[in-house]
């Protein structure tokens, strides 16, 4: 983990402004010069956008059982309905819901999800890697011993794991209620290890270095020195690690939400859509199936590139 | 002159880099005759190791042979690509390497690396490899070679690692060896070992040898004549023995008055002011004169004098009249 | 050596009692093993003789050290869901899940190892171009996706290849094999593209860069200048070095790939122990999931173990450490 011993904050430059400043900064420099990295910006961005005013945007509420209307099940996209001469830009599903509006509000789940497990396991992992790095001796040896037992396995299977173990727990009743928080802890728990090592590795070797050593003898306490010393030092990794994690805890949220331990049908996200769709895939109505499964291809395949566009230019050594 | 093994005509290797063409080896000529040992010196840079590399044809691409001629037992072998020249490898032409840690691939047995080299050139049988490969070992002196040729490279020394892989580049019976820097990466006390290994092996065998090397006490223990290489052009050629008593190239004179061995009894050592230039810098006429303290204005407007044979490359060679 | 397996061994059996403690936890916490056992008719007494024969009434370590008795033993107690042994629930669903993983990850490690010695020693050709831009694609797509797509291709439209089920199978033993009929075969096809394609990527990009790294060296360089052909340095000089790093990364990924198992059973709604697990979770079958974790831990360490010592016949430094040096 020496690799990131030269991390160091860069030093303010008083006189110009914070966005001068960033405009001169060798990341704009990339960042322009990258054509994936500024379109999968624009996409990421126009996809957040929109998952955030989905109400603003939506042509109906799928939600909304008195919007929907059954006589308009199955129709086709941009196709007037055979019975109510409605038409829908995507088509609509069994239940007359318009597939455009049910993929709004299908990625406003997903992405809060997946925004809320990644801040979850950073937050998790950042602390528990700060105090492991810092405070050593058993406490270190728990933590990293528990890190890497849950290595062995595959994220999705913890995940899986204590999804089922919290449905479990929960009353029935409040099942689906709970499901969302449920579905982003199991991500967030499953995800933690990573920050947890990138944190402990760079601790590790900021702890010896002199300012500290200083901060330390005129009595700054530990929760001080770690938060306002080590911290800042760690941040570009971390926000490297929580681009990519994001891209992979959307592809988990689908990936459980599809197998049917996810988002329930009341509240679903884009992996529930393409749980649905797939029922519809041999019967011909494509459309159901084929939008939602590419919202989710273009939303994971824009953040994957972008955290890996940003992985190169923040750390290339964290290849 | 007794049959001649390899001749280098002109040969210029040039790189393309995005500030230009580079020329490691610029317009460069030598023979090497049957159970000859020539050495090749010069700086890191000067292009000694790049010209073996060109003659076994593995430049590292871009680099490329930009033009001349290259001469192997009468065919012209410059142009050879792929398929034939792979045949040549091993077969008419071996390599010594630097560092004998490095040259030996870890995860085979040595036995295996010599049958498999074998069994690629030369039409026999496994078992005959088998008997052939402890052979060699043992004419490299390796002590034991019959139990130890089951042995991973780890298991040995570096200078025993540095017999086997002379073994390896001779067990197909090569004309010609192109050994480069074989003793710099061993201890001192290995190195006078390696060297008479390799002299012996050559005069029993007739093969032709490229020496090269920084260090003068190599040239001067094991080769018969000498290339000296700056900039990447040939600055003297001739015997050891002339080159060494009485070097007619100022730079080849600097060399040796600052070599421990040819200086020896003096109590200093003297040094060539300034150093050798970068590749892409190279100045115009001859590309000592910079650094040169017999250096006229002819020196700086026109290149020195192409040498083949016996000569240096200098408008004013020093002690001319002792040339034979 | 031997100190080293012993470390390793002791290594895995502590990640095993891990794996116990919070398999048996499920048991023991997670939702009343007395309620789910017992109907909505029961007595006071009922509970209280169900407390003291399940040993509920002893203490914490007792408990545990008895469900690791049991669970060696291959006990597992009782699916919630469909009253029957788990043991014999899993090891009827085992043979499928294992035959699948088994064709997915030869598929997986033969292909992944083939293109990426293929890219790395034509690194700028067209080929490898195109193989490299479909991976990054390919790693971006998640599983269930790759399934369904294969499934309108070549189930919808071209309606050549099953879409779900195991096809015809043959009973040999305990053992339910689908190698042996046509049905069977064709119904492995989609599944194991499925499943095996993300970790063919991986194992792909990890050989390109490691035989890349390796090409560089100059035991290489060596064998190049002994006119070895391009074939015996690529494959027997080259790809062999390669192997420690690309060995580890599969033993991984054979775990993975059973775990990930999961996903493709569901999407070609294949009888394994991964829809098994996926439905006693949608059922809260708490049983079934302890069970499954504990097999899918024991394969995992198990494959652990061997990739560690496989290291041992590829690599001949790391023989002689076992002598304890020199």
């Amino acid at each position: 983990m020496t690799e990131l011993s030269d991390h160091k904050v860069a030093p303010k430059v008083a006189q110009k402004s914070r966005l001068r400043v960033f405009l001169d900064s060798d990341i704009y420099y990339t960042f322009r010069r990258s054509p994936i990295a500024v379109i999968s910006t624009i996409v990421v961005t126009i996809l957040i956008l929109s998952a955030v005013f989905a109400p603003l945007i939506a042509p109906t509420n799928p939600f909304n059982p008195a919007s929907l209307n059954l006589m308009n099940g199955f129709t086709p996209p941009m196709a007037p309905n055979a019975f109510t001469g409605e038409s829908f830009i995507l088509g609509t599903d069994d239940q007359g819901r318009d597939v455009f509006s049910t993929i709004l509000y299908g990625m406003r789940i997903s992405l809060f999800v997946g925004v809320a497990a990644v801040l979850f396991a950073m937050v998790l992992g950042i602390t528990l890697g700060l105090i492991s790095g810092y405070v050593g001796g058993w406490t270190e040896t728990i933590i990293m011993r528990v890190a890497d037992v849950q290595l062995t396995f595959p994220s999705i299977l913890v995940a899986m794991l204590i999804f089922g173990i919290a449905k479990g727990i929960t009353p029935i009743e409040y099942r689906d209620q709970m499901a969302i928080w449920v579905l982003i802890i199991a991500i967030g728990l499953s995800d933690w290890v990573q920050f947890a090592r990138v944190v402990r590795g760079a601790t590790l070797v900021e702890k010896r270095k002199e300012y500290v050593e200083a901060a330390r003898l005129i009595g700054r306490k530990p929760y001080a020195i770690m938060l306002r010393h080590i911290l800042p030092n760690v941040l570009s990794p971390v926000l490297v690690i929580a681009t990519i994690s994001l891209a992979l805890a959307i592809i988990a949220e689908a990936t459980l939400s599809f197998l049917g331990v996810g988002a329930p049908p009341t509240q679903p996200s884009l992996g529930t859509l393409i749980r649905i769709g797939q029922g519809f895939l041999f019967s011909g109505e494509w459309w159901i199936l084929l939008f939602p499964a590419l919202t989710l291809l273009t939303l994971a395949l824009s953040v994957n590139l972008l955290g890996d566009w940003l992985r190169d230019a923040l750390n290339p050594r964290l290849r | 002159m007794s049959d001649t093994v390899l001749s280098i005509r002109n040969l210029s290797v040039e790189i393309p880099t995005r500030t230009g063409v580079v020329k490691p080896v610029d317009g460069v000529s030598y023979d090497i005759s049957a159970g000859e040992i020539l050495g090749v010196v010069g700086e890191s840079g000067a292009g000694k190791s790049m010209a073996g590399n060109a003659v076994i044809g593995l430049l590292n691409p871009p680099a490329h042979i930009a033009k001349g001629e290259i001469w192997l037992n009468g065919s012209r072998i410059d142009a050879l690509k792929g398929e034939a020249m792979r045949r040549l490898r091993g077969k008419e032409i071996g390599m010594v390497f630097q560092d004998p840690l490095t040259s030996l691939n870890p995860l085979l047995s040595i036995g295996d690396q010599l049958t498999e080299t074998m069994l690629t050139h030369l039409p026999i049988s496994r078992a005959e490899a088998n008997n052939r490969a402890v052979a060699a070992l043992e004419e490299v002196g390796i002590p034991g070679a019959a139990e130890r040729i089951d042995s991973y490279p780890h298991e040995f020394s570096g200078g025993m690692r540095q017999r086997v892989v002379i073994a390896l580049a001779l067990c197909a019976e090569p004309s010609l060896i192109i050994a480069d820097e074989p003793t710099t990466a061993l201890d001192v006390s290995v190195q006078a070992q390696i060297i008479a290994l390799l002299k012996r092996l050559c005069r029993d065998r007739g093969t032709a040898v490229m020496l090269i090397t920084h260090d003068m006490g190599v040239i001067a223990e094991a080769a018969d004549r000498v290339a000296v290489m700056y900039a990447g052009r040939l600055a003297e050629l001739g015997r050891v023995r002339d080159v060494l008593t009485q070097p007619q190239h100022p730079y080849t004179a600097g060399l040796m008055a600052s070599t421990p061995l040819a200086s020896a009894g003096k109590t200093r050592l003297h040094q060539i002011e300034g150093a050798m230039p970068r590749l892409d810098k190279v100045p115009d006429g001859c590309p000592f004169h910079p650094r040169c303290t017999y250096a006229e204005s002819k020196c700086r407007a026109a290149p020195a004098p192409q040498i083949s044979q016996d000569h240096a490359a200098c408008w004013f060679p020093l002690m001319a009249e002792k040339v034979s | 050596m031997l100190a080293y397996t012993i470390r390793r061994v002791a290594q895995s059996a502590l990640v095993l009692l891990i794996v116990g403690l919070v398999a048996f936890s499920m048991f023991r916490f997670v939702g009343d093993p007395i309620e789910n056992m017992l109907g909505q008719e029961r007595t006071i007494e009922d509970i209280e003789r169900l407390r003291d024969q399940l040993g509920l009434n002893q203490s914490f370590a007792v408990q545990y050290f008895k469900f690791l008795e049991g669970a060696a033993q291959g006990n597992f107690g009782v699916s919630y869901r469909q009253g029957r042994p788990v043991a014999e629930i899993l090891m009827e669903r085992a043979p499928a899940t294992l035959e699948l993983a088994a064709v997915s990850a030869v598929f997986a490690i033969v292909l992944g190892i083939a293109f990426g010695v293929l890219t790395a020693i034509r690194r700028d050709g067209f080929v490898a171009n195109f193989i490299m831009s479909a991976s990054l694609i390919g790693v971006s797509l998640p599983t269930f996706l790759i399934g369904i797509l294969l499934i309108y291709i070549f189930s919808v439209e071209l309606g050549w290849l099953p879409s779900f089920g195991r096809g015809e199978t043959v009973q040999i033993g305990n053992w339910s094999t689908g190698f042996l009929t046509s049905s069977g075969l064709q119904a492995l096809i989609l599944p194991s593209i499925t499943l095996g394609l993300y970790q063919m990527t991986l194992i792909m990009r990890l050989v390109r860069s490691e035989m890349l790294e390796v090409l560089r060296q100059d035991y290489i360089r060596f064998a190049r200048a002994r006119g070895l052909k391009s074939r015996a340095i690529n494959f027997r000089h080259a790809l062999k070095n390669t192997m420690v790093p690309v060995i580890t990364v599969i033993g991984l990924q054979l775990g993975a790939i059973i775990a990930f198992a999961i996903i493709t059973e569901t999407v070609f709604q294949w009888p394994g122990v991964g829809l098994l697990f996926i439905n006693a979770i949608q059922f809260v079958d708490i049983p079934v999931m302890a069970a499954y974790l504990m097999l899918i831990s024991v394969m995992f360490v198990a494959i652990n173990l061997i990739v560690d010592m496989l290291y041992f016949f590829i690599d001949p430094r790391l023989r002689v450490d076992r002598a304890g040096g020199h």
